[in-house]
């Protein structure tokens, strides 16, 4: 029998049961779909952390006091914070780093008769280099403003169009309760990260902080960058000698402050999402095995109700094997269309989704062939069963049955 | 000249014991090349259950079956496949045709099993089909033709891989007597057409009259061997 004309039988086949066929394949077209959908999100999301991280900064630690283990209970209250001549040490004392201490705080902000509460980071120069956020227009704080807490700050783009929508932002006095600052600089636009607008951030000078809205001369954390790539291990190392020995920890006690890539905390959020990708893509698979199940359901009952016509065709000189894959590739062409058509659904689920999600588009064509190929190998598998039942028949029987 | 078709002691039973049905017993008999014979008997008599051992649609459970020298007995199923793709045409009394594919792929069904490329297919299938003056009615579904007429698309789909045997099972066993007489015609003439030899199961005496040896069974066993006049009184 020519391969054509077993293709063309399975065609009339599926053609003659409509809607039978498609309901059949429903269940392929919905586990291709899923996977495909599922797997492609999860490689978007990784990806949106990945790219959020680096906009951080690279090669930056952050140095926090407490330690870090996670978990219930506040330990930072338990260790002494630190203070501005733990991070002039750090900048001193450790070679090719940029260090920015900083007090973060959350203020009231006024300009106009609008205001907003919004998160205000006493810090140095140092903060635009390390944490990757240079100003878009305006000038850095000046020696003298650092030095003194002079009330001057840089905004974020955010704060310029909701509190000065549309004036010129530099120069303006902005109300931070209870103190006020000039606006001396803009920064560039960051967007969005962890769900945190970036954009929306006032900074001062740190002494500025303590001294007119925290009045206390604590140091919340201290980011250090490295300036050589691949160094921050050994610049890890640094700062934690160093720290043990301004803090007076003893040897073999352990360190009551904790150092952090942001390395690692990238690897920690793609662990996440790619075990959750791992899931939802078993989930998903789940449902395709449940897909080939209706395929077998179905082709059985084909079978059974075929059975006179697969009488007639052993009579004509059909072999058995004639006969199993006429049956065989009727499933695979099943599975093969659900196959196809769930692919085209899971690629128009993540374009639509990744679109109203504001996440990266990304196809991934390693599993859509891996989708396409588990839909044909669930023909197959799920196919032959029925397929071989049909090639068992006996032809005398088989003609003999109503 | 060695017989076309040559049974040794056939026996064919169902079941065991108490149930034990003997539908054919100890029959011994040969077919030459070019005969038309008819199978007779009364229901239960086993000629039904001797075309299907004849067309290889079944196994004897005891004897031995030569075609042409060739021991069916030893040949595999899909041997036994290829003999009824080549050698044999069915024409049934139910018809058998695919019901929704049109009367020309009916025709066409045998050829496809034997690879044969479609407008070659097309071509031989048609020209079986003028053979039972049915051209004109090529792409009609079977629902659409008389009993005759989808008799006669069967007959032109047993001949169209154009083998040296027909069987034929009551072929008309659901016509009417103008249908029946139409297809018997049909029937001799082709096999004088072609050198056909034709073995055709029949419990009517008119019908058997068309075949020039008539094989009389009566519970499994062959009763009468002869010309019809002879063996039917």
């Amino acid at each position: 029998m020519r391969a054509a004309d077993v293709l063309t039988l399975a065609g009339q086949a599926i053609r003659r049961n409509t809607l039978r066929s498609f309901l059949t394949t429903l269940g392929i077209v919905i586990g291709v779909a899923s996977v495909v959908t599922m797997v492609q999100l999860g490689q978007s999301a990784t990806q949106s952390v990945t790219e959020r991280i680096a906009s951080i900064g690279s090669n930056l630690l952050f140095v926090i006091p407490g330690t870090a283990q996670r978990g219930p209970g506040n330990v930072r209250a338990t260790a002494e914070p630190f203070d501005l001549a733990d991070a002039q040490a750090l900048a001193r004392d450790i070679a090719d780093v940029r260090v920015a201490p900083a007090l973060n705080t959350t203020v009231t902000v006024v300009a106009g008769n609008v205001n907003d509460s919004v998160p205000v980071v006493g810090t140095t120069n140092g903060y635009f280099p390390v944490r990757n956020h240079p100003l878009a227009y305006g000038r850095e704080f000046q020696p003298g403003e650092l030095a003194s807490g002079a009330a001057v700050c840089v905004i974020g783009q955010t704060l310029v169009e909701d509190l000065f929508s549309g004036r010129e932002p530099l120069g303006a006095t902005l109300r931070v309760r209870p103190s006020a600052c000039q606006v001396i600089g803009v920064l560039s636009e960051k967007g969005e990260s962890m769900g945190q607008d970036r954009d929306k951030i006032v900074l001062m000078p740190i002494k500025a902080v303590q001294r007119r809205l925290v009045g206390q001369l604590d140091v919340d954390a201290i980011y250090v960058s490295a300036l050589v790539d691949g160094t921050t291990g050994q610049v890890q190392g640094q700062i934690e000698s160093l720290l043990r020995q301004r803090r007076h920890i003893s040897a073999g006690a352990p360190d009551d402050f904790y150092v952090r890539d942001t390395q690692d905390i990238a690897d920690a959020l793609e662990g996440t999402t790619r075990t959750l990708t791992l899931l939802l893509g078993a989930i998903a698979t789940v449902s395709l095995l449940v897909g080939g199940i209706g395929i077998v359901n179905i082709m059985l009952v084909s079978v059974t109700e075929r059975t006179r016509e697969i009488g007639i065709r052993l009579a004509i000189g059909a072999r058995a094997r004639d006969v199993l894959m006429q049956f065989l590739v009727e499933a695979v062409v099943l599975s093969t269309l659900g196959g196809l058509v769930g692919l085209l659904v899971g690629l128009l689920a993540t374009v639509g989704a990744t679109w109203k999600l504001d996440m990266p588009l990304v196809l991934s064509p390693a599993i859509m062939a891996l989708g396409f190929g588990f839909s044909v190998a669930i023909g197959i598998v799920f196919g032959f069963v029925p397929a071989r039942k049909a090639a068992r028949l006996n032809p005398i029987d088989a003609l003999r049955h109503e | 000249m060695t017989a076309l078709i040559r049974l040794q002691g056939i026996a064919r039973r169902y079941g065991r014991g108490d149930t034990l049905v003997r539908a054919l017993d100890d029959v011994s008999l040969g077919i030459d090349e070019g005969e038309f014979v008819a199978i007779m008997g009364p229901s239960g008599s086993g000629k039904s259950t001797c075309m299907n051992l004849l067309g290889c649609l079944d196994t004897p459970t005891d004897g031995q079956y030569w075609f042409r020298d060739v021991d069916v007995g030893q040949l595999t199923a899909d041997e036994l496949a290829l003999l009824r793709r080549h050698f044999l045409g069915f024409v049934f009394q139910s018809f058998n045709l695919l019901p929704r594919v049109s009367a020309l792929q009916n025709v066409e069904l045998p050829l496809v099993y034997q690879g044969v490329a479609p407008a070659e297919r097309r071509r031989r299938a048609l020209a079986a089909l003028a053979t039972v003056g049915l051209e004109g009615r090529a792409g009609a579904a079977p629902s659409e033709l008389s009993g005759g007429q989808q008799q006669r698309v069967a007959i032109a789909r047993a001949l169209v891989s154009e083998p040296p045997v027909l069987l034929a099972d009551e072929p008309t066993g659901n016509l009417d007597t103008v249908m029946s007489t139409d297809i018997m015609n049909r029937l001799v003439q082709l096999r004088t057409e072609r050198q056909l030899t034709i073995i055709m199961v029949t419990h009517e005496p008119d019908i058997a009259r068309y075949a020039d040896r008539v094989l009389l069974f009566r519970d499994g066993r062959l009763v009468g061997d002869g010309p019809p006049d002879q063996v039917m009184g």
